[in-house]
């Protein structure tokens, strides 16, 4: 085993592990504030992706602005899945809401289907796709720039959850809803602040990978579950260790395909799923009573 | 008052005789196509191609003067559905033949209805498994993997590139290219040195070809249907892996060029030949049939019609040549398929026999190179 080949499979785990990353922290924002896993998340990363595609090809924007459109876009649907689906059910058990986000997810996607078709389309990557060589790897311009707007959004993310009221307000709803409403945060207004973070994260998770790993109207479902994933490693928390759950996660997939076998790659994946419920389902490194947000 | 009765009972009489008349004047062919789900980009060409022949026919007069009538459905790639729909179409449609289905678990599961209600069916499937052992009612258009896979091994091995890594998607597609990749092997004198898999939504292919890299391989085969294919062929050029890769014929359309980009130059495929019916000399025996379907679909769709529809073109062909040399009974229209000999279709020419239900060599596919956003062949 060489060494370069190591740095290869981490590189390339670090990269698709920066977008489960996104994608997982999307979920946990949503639980934090409303208690419930949208299942729907994968769906506005597919979103993110197909809208980048209509704005190019369709509107011929340039990309510097279909991406915002896009984001905007996505960021819309996500206001309208709040407003028409979860909130007019607002006294529905949490499982009554989880199976409602899986209708939605599927709503959407047949949406997509009848909207752009059933086909995979490429977007061109953002600064060429000549590799670059580190120590003995590669990587492309698109991992940089999927590594440096993950690290972007995650420092907004952090600033906004600590130093904003909004923020904090919602960090409040997280720790305790009935206490938070009590001292006035409106919940309802701080529920469809949640989904307005997460579908535009989705977005952007969709567009920075869809020059990599092409966009189509099914690719949501697949991502959004090693978001979950994601997600539980990290105790569903929407902070840095969502963060270091995507990474864990990426980067397992990766050894696992080149040291094991390839065969066995999403299973790694749903395997540390798994034992990660069985064993600590605080997170990995949550303490038995875990700091959510 | 009698007479008016029996007047206009008469007419009654004329006006029923003439519409059952009419009802038979049509002969009802079945299609089953997965047009929805997973393999929908196979079904869809071919539902399309289909019916466009069906027009064709019915606009030059038909067959023996008599019009063809198209009973389509569609089994978005359920097994179930597709069994239910063979029945549905042969009990109630009451078709003398089925064309379909576009992927090798449907045709499996319908084969059982067909054979007990003595039905002829042309698959447009491609397992090995539907002709072989042979079915009496059971025939097939779509060339099998294994005759692609020997053409691609016939070229490895006049290129004397012996080592070669397996890159497969863990589907159906790929599962069954990789078991004829293995299976005839060797008989052609290659090795397999790495066998690789990945899923059909997998977006990262780069664990999988580092470790062909450090692999003794001289050429990578890769099985799959996009998008997958176009990954690979993207992470193989940022690795910079330098034996060439070489593809199945699961990704031969213009689709793969554009989304695999520039990293598509110089791969290899094997391919049916409607890629490059331009570029065929006119001595070649497929050119007029190839020429005939693409202007067709040209007309119809705006769309340039792929090897997939062509599968299609040729099991609606057979069928109405059989019907043309015998009846159009069930039972007339198997005999005849058996009986086809050097009919040039879309996907090779086909030569179906009592040993033989595929009819094809693997001569159907030529290797083909990805050069300048084109095709051409392969030296």
């Amino acid at each position: 085993m060489q060494f370069d080949q190591l740095l290869q499979y981490a590189l390339s785990g670090l990269s698709t592990g920066a977008i489960y990353a996104l994608i997982g922290i999307g979920f946990s924002i949503i639980y934090n504030a409303t208690g419930i896993i949208n299942f729907a998340q994968g769906e506005f990363v597919m979103l993110g992706g197909m809208l980048t595609l209509f704005f190019l090809e369709l509107l011929k924007l340039p990309i510097w602005a279909a991406i915002p459109c896009a984001v905007a876009a996505a960021t819309v649907g996500g206001i309208l899945f709040e407003r028409l689906a979860i909130r007019p059910l607002r006294q529905a058990t949490p499982i009554n809401l989880v199976i409602i986000t899986i209708g939605g997810s599927i709503l959407i996607r047949g949406l997509a289907m009848l909207l752009w078709g059933k086909d995979t389309h490429a977007i061109p990557p953002f600064s060429g796709d000549e590799p670059i060589a580190i120590g003995g790897a590669t990587v492309l311009p698109q991992h940089l720039w999927i590594l440096g707007i993950t690290v972007i959004i995650i420092a907004i993310n952090k600033f906004y959850f600590f130093h904003t009221i909004s923020g904090k307000a919602m960090r409040a709803c997280a720790y305790n809803r009935r206490a938070a409403g009590l001292v006035g945060i409106d919940v309802r207004r701080m529920v469809l602040f949640s989904f307005v973070i997460s579908s535009a994260m989705g977005a952007v998770a969709g567009i920075i990978v869809a020059p990599l790993t092409m966009v189509a109207y099914d690719v949501g479902g697949m991502l959004g579950l090693k978001g979950f994933c994601a997600a539980i490693i990290g105790g569903m928390s929407s902070g840095i260790s969502t963060v270091l759950g995507g990474l864990i996660l990426g980067v397992l997939e990766s050894l696992g395909a080149g040291l094991i076998s390839s065969g066995y790659k999403d299973a790694i994946a749903f395997i540390i799923l798994l034992l990660l419920l069985f064993l600590r389902p605080q997170g990995l490194f949550g303490k038995a009573e875990s700091e959510r947000v | 008052m009698k007479t008016i009765q029996v007047v206009c009972s008469i007419i009654f009489l004329c006006l029923a005789c003439s519409s059952v008349s009419f009802a038979a004047d049509t002969i009802k062919i079945g299609a089953l196509f997965s047009v929805t789900g997973p393999a929908s980009f196979l079904g869809e060409p071919m539902r399309n191609t289909v019916q466009m022949v069906v027009d064709e026919v019915n606009k030059a007069g038909g067959v023996k003067g008599r019009k063809l009538e198209l009973i389509v459905y569609d089994t978005s790639g359920d097994a179930t559905k597709a069994v239910q729909l063979a029945t549905k179409m042969i009990k109630n449609d009451k078709v003398v033949a089925i064309i379909g289905p576009n992927t090798s678990g449907e045709s499996m599961a319908v084969i059982p209805v067909v054979e007990k209600e003595h039905i002829p069916l042309v698959s447009c499937a491609a397992s090995i498994k539907i002709t072989e052992p042979v079915k009496k009612w059971v025939f097939k258009s779509t060339p099998t993997d294994s005759l692609a896979v020997a053409k691609i091994y016939e070229h490895l091995q006049k290129s004397k590139q012996t080592n070669v890594a397996l890159l497969t998607v863990s589907d159906g597609f790929g599962s069954s290219g990789r078991e004829q990749l293995k299976a005839l092997a060797g008989k052609y004198g290659i090795k397999i040195v790495s066998d690789e898999t990945y899923g059909p939504k997998d977006t990262d292919m780069t664990a999988q070809l580092t470790k062909i890299r450090s692999s003794q391989a001289q050429a990578v085969i890769c099985w799959g249907t996009n998008p997958g294919p176009a990954i690979i062929a993207r992470n193989a050029r940022q690795l910079g892996i330098k034996p060439p890769l070489y593809m199945s014929h699961g990704v031969s359309s213009k689709k793969f060029i554009d989304l695999a980009g520039d990293a598509a130059e110089g791969i290899r495929l094997s391919s049916g030949r409607a890629l490059v019916a331009g570029m065929l000399p006119n001595s070649d025996p497929q050119k007029k049939s190839l020429q005939t379907f693409l202007k067709d679909y040209q007309n119809h769709f705006k769309a340039e019609g792929d090897t997939f529809g062509g599968h299609a073109w040729d099991a609606v062909m057979l069928i109405k040549n059989a019907i043309e040399r015998g009846g159009d009974s069930p039972a007339a229209i198997r005999d005849q398929l058996e009986k086809a000999r050097n009919f040039s279709g879309i996907g090779g020419v086909f030569n179906y026999s009592e040993a033989d239900h595929a009819g094809l060599t693997k001569d159907a596919f030529v290797m083909i190179e990805v050069k300048n956003k084109g095709w051409t062949f392969a030296k």
